[in-house]
């Protein structure tokens, strides 16, 4: 913020002792200080409007709704009864809850494992410098500008039991076809090769960027001192790459955990709660039914939020831990 | 810097006090808003589920005629289906309803539930004509909350080459065995059997319906006998290949594209494929779907009702009961309907549509069977059956548990 307040300042200034020095004029240093605080919010007053209105409301408008009965009565009239944790008890003792928790873990666990991996080998191969690899980086970026409607359909084509294209190739070299979205063994499998394939754009742009950063007379360094490529990848790349890698990561968790669209369009969690995650059964509960849930869909959804929060304040106090080491 | 943090502190505070302030004004002047629509009683709102219907086409000027009757101006708003009951209790929460809403039928008891909605005692809509069974899905509690705009329902669609390669004479499927023997006939002959949708969701149990109360099966008990007799007859047929692995997942739409491929010799879908029907290219026949044991099953009734939302300011109920009428008095329901290509729900005008369309014969038959979602008084325990239906649906059908198995966990999910 003190980048704010020294905009008045005609000329720059590098810190808050020199710039009172600078202005010649006789309000104490105290009252300067003062209005030059009221004009630094002043100037965060949009921001912090923005966010308490669109973030800090509806958040608390959604664990509002996870505390309290709201039948559609009462949610039109706007007295549903305050019940404390009732809803999460609900949530907690139906049996959607535990396929739901394994599901959305392995969705996230396995998700993220081949995005990053094969985002981080992609990311290395464009490294290095050759002919059209710009132009094939930049095709391998499409699938994240298609639309998710878009490339969710697609998908859901392909895999069709019956017409898909997927299952004509494997009849076509001797293989029986797999019910990839109707079967409940397989409809958890299919929506994670879907998600992957989306998400290795996103793994692809930071390690690669990443990878940029990396100077490279430290390869030069090793490869005189005789280490091989994988050598090199061991003990430059990946040590180097962590801090991008460790924020990848976590982004992706966070996307990956709300990942409701992919999944809705491709078998709206089925067959029999086969696929269904956190995300798609708080849609579920809420709007997926003509009698909605609003309440346990919320807790639901409230139960996400608090998940991705953890692993966000997780991730910050390994990074201060890094700093600090 | 304790002072500097101090007012930090302030700041802050001030900072929240005036955000808060001014959102309570945001609402204010929300409700501001409210009251100006209240105030113009020359404009009249209409929500609608057609989405499909532009600002030029024949739906729109048959609403802004009706307006002009009325002597007011018409603000018609359309919705996708799935959306429009959360919108609607939503503009309920903050009293601004429209006037007109028209609605699926089986959202109505729920909307009634909700108090959103004006019985026809207060709004004063005239349902005499109206078919009993199709008025069914829009009573709740012994009270009726509006009246159908036009019905369709589910049927089975045939393909008439398909049937021939087969050797299938379409006269001699009754019931439920005699239509199985011809889907074995169909495959023998290299051709697929029958598509339907039984996608997870409120289409896939509409779908199921017609077979569930064919087998004399009750809502009320999903796991009678009855009822695992049709939840058999579907996965059998899975089983055996007469029905594509793919109607786990098919949408109606999705089930339509197959039949359209013209592989398949049946196709359950609805009154409103009819158009497309059309353009399949190749000869298709309508069939009701038949009973278990023969006869015509009850298929549930689609389509919508035309409802009066309740109002702070009663005295726009008038205008609105004028409008209604013109869009479902006798004098106007063919127009609409055929706007719609809906049938009537009124035999008289049902009978109108039949004789200037063959075409309709069929369906006029299966909406006399029909039966509404909600009827029987289920009312807003229906959505709850609804769900642990489908999800039984995709249980059998996956293969996942027994039809038994599967009726049996979802009724005693439903209770």
């Amino acid at each position: 913020m003190s980048h704010t307040t020294h905009l008045p300042d005609r000329r720059a200034v590098p810190d808050r002792d020199e710039a009172a020095g600078a202005a010649p004029d006789r309000t104490t240093p105290r009252r300067r200080a003062h209005s030059r605080h009221w004009t630094a919010w002043a100037f965060l007053a949009p921001a912090a409007l923005y966010l308490l209105l669109f973030y800090a409301y509806p958040l608390y408008r959604n664990l509002d709704l996870s505390l309290r009965d709201y039948t559609v009565r009462s949610f039109v009239r706007g007295d549903a009864p305050f019940t404390g944790l009732a809803n999460y008890q609900t949530v907690f003792d139906d049996p959607t809850f535990a396929p739901a928790l394994a599901h959305t873990t392995a969705f996230a666990a396995v998700s993220l494992l081949f995005q990053y991996a094969i985002g981080l080998a992609l990311a290395v191969f464009f490294n290095e410098h050759f002919r059209l690899s710009a132009t094939l980086r930049a095709l391998f970026l499409v699938p994240w500008l298609l639309p998710l409607i878009v490339s969710a359909s697609t998908w859901s084509w392909m895999l069709n039991s019956d017409s898909g294209i997927v299952n004509a190739a494997l009849n076509a070299v001797g293989i029986d076809s797999v019910n990839w979205l109707t079967s409940p063994s397989w409809s958890l499998t299919s929506v994670i090769i879907a998600n992957i394939w989306i998400g290795v754009p996103f793994n692809l742009v930071v390690l690669y960027s990443g990878l940029q950063s990396i100077p490279s007379s430290l390869y030069e360094a090793a490869a005189l001192d005789g280490a091989g490529a994988w050598r090199r990848f061991r003990s430059i790349t990946l040590p180097l790459l962590r801090p991008v890698s460790a924020i990848t990561l976590l982004l992706g968790l966070i996307y990956t955990l709300k990942v409701f669209d992919i999944i809705w369009i491709m078998t709206k969690g089925g067959p029999a709660d086969s696929s269904t995650t956190f995300a798609t059964w708080s849609y579920r509960l809420g709007f997926g039914n003509l009698l909605p849930a609003f309440g346990p869909g919320a807790a639901v959804g409230n139960l996400l939020i608090v998940a991705a929060l953890g692993f966000g304040l997780m991730h910050l106090r390994v990074q201060r831990k890094q700093y600090a080491s | 810097m304790n002072s500097f943090s101090g007012q930090r502190r302030l700041t802050v505070a001030v900072l929240t006090a005036l955000a808060l302030a001014t959102s309570a004004t945001a609402c204010g002047s929300g409700l501001g808003g409210t009251g100006t629509k209240a105030a113009d009683s020359g404009t009249y709102t209409v929500w609608d589920p057609y989405p499909q219907f532009a600002g030029d086409s024949a739906w729109t000027k048959l609403l802004d005629d009706c307006g002009g009757k009325a002597g007011v101006k018409i603000k018609r708003t359309a919705f996708d289906t799935s959306d429009l009951s959360n919108k609607v209790l939503l503009a309920a929460q903050q009293d601004n309803s429209p006037d007109v809403l028209i609605v699926d039928n089986p959202v109505v008891p729920t909307l009634a539930e909700a108090g959103v909605l004006t019985t026809t005692d207060d709004n004063k809509l005239d349902t005499s004509e109206v078919d009993p069974n199709l008025l069914g899905a829009g009573r709740s509690g012994g009270k009726t909350y509006g009246t159908p705009i036009g019905v369709n329902t589910l049927a089975l669609y045939y393909n008439k080459d398909v049937l021939e390669i087969a050797g299938v004479d379409i006269a001699s499927v009754r019931d439920w065995t005699s239509l199985t023997a011809a889907l074995a006939k169909v495959k023998k002959a290299g051709k697929k059997g029958i598509t339907f949708s039984a996608i997870g969701t409120e289409e896939g149990s509409f779908q199921f319906l017609p077979w569930f109360w064919g087998s004399g099966a009750k809502l009320t008990r999903l796991d009678s006998p009855q009822g695992v007799s049709a939840l058999s007859l579907w996965t059998d047929w899975l089983k055996q290949g007469h029905a594509p692995n793919s109607v786990i997942n098919n949408t109606q739409t999705t089930s339509w594209q197959e039949f359209a491929s013209g592989d398949y010799a049946f196709a359950e879908n609805g009154t409103w494929q009819l158009a497309n029907a059309e353009d399949v290219g190749f000869d298709y026949g309508v069939l009701p779907v038949p009973g278990a044991d023969g006869g015509t099953a009850a298929a549930p009734t689609g389509g919508e009702f035309v409802t009066v939302p309740v109002q702070s300011d009663t005295g726009r109920y008038t205008t609105t009961r004028k409008l209604v009428s013109c869009l479902t008095g006798a004098a106007n329901l063919y127009t609409t309907d055929t706007t719609l290509s809906y049938l009537a729900p009124t035999s008289e005008v049902r009978d109108k549509q039949m004789a200037a369309d063959a075409k309709f014969k069929p369906w006029a038959e299966a909406v006399k069977a029909a039966k509404g979602r909600t009827s029987g008084d289920l009312g807003t325990k229906y959505p709850k059956i609804s769900e642990q239906m489908w999800k039984a649906i995709q249980s059998a059908l996956s293969g996942s548990k027994s039809p038994k198995d599967a009726l049996t966990a979802a009724q005693r999910a439903a209770n």
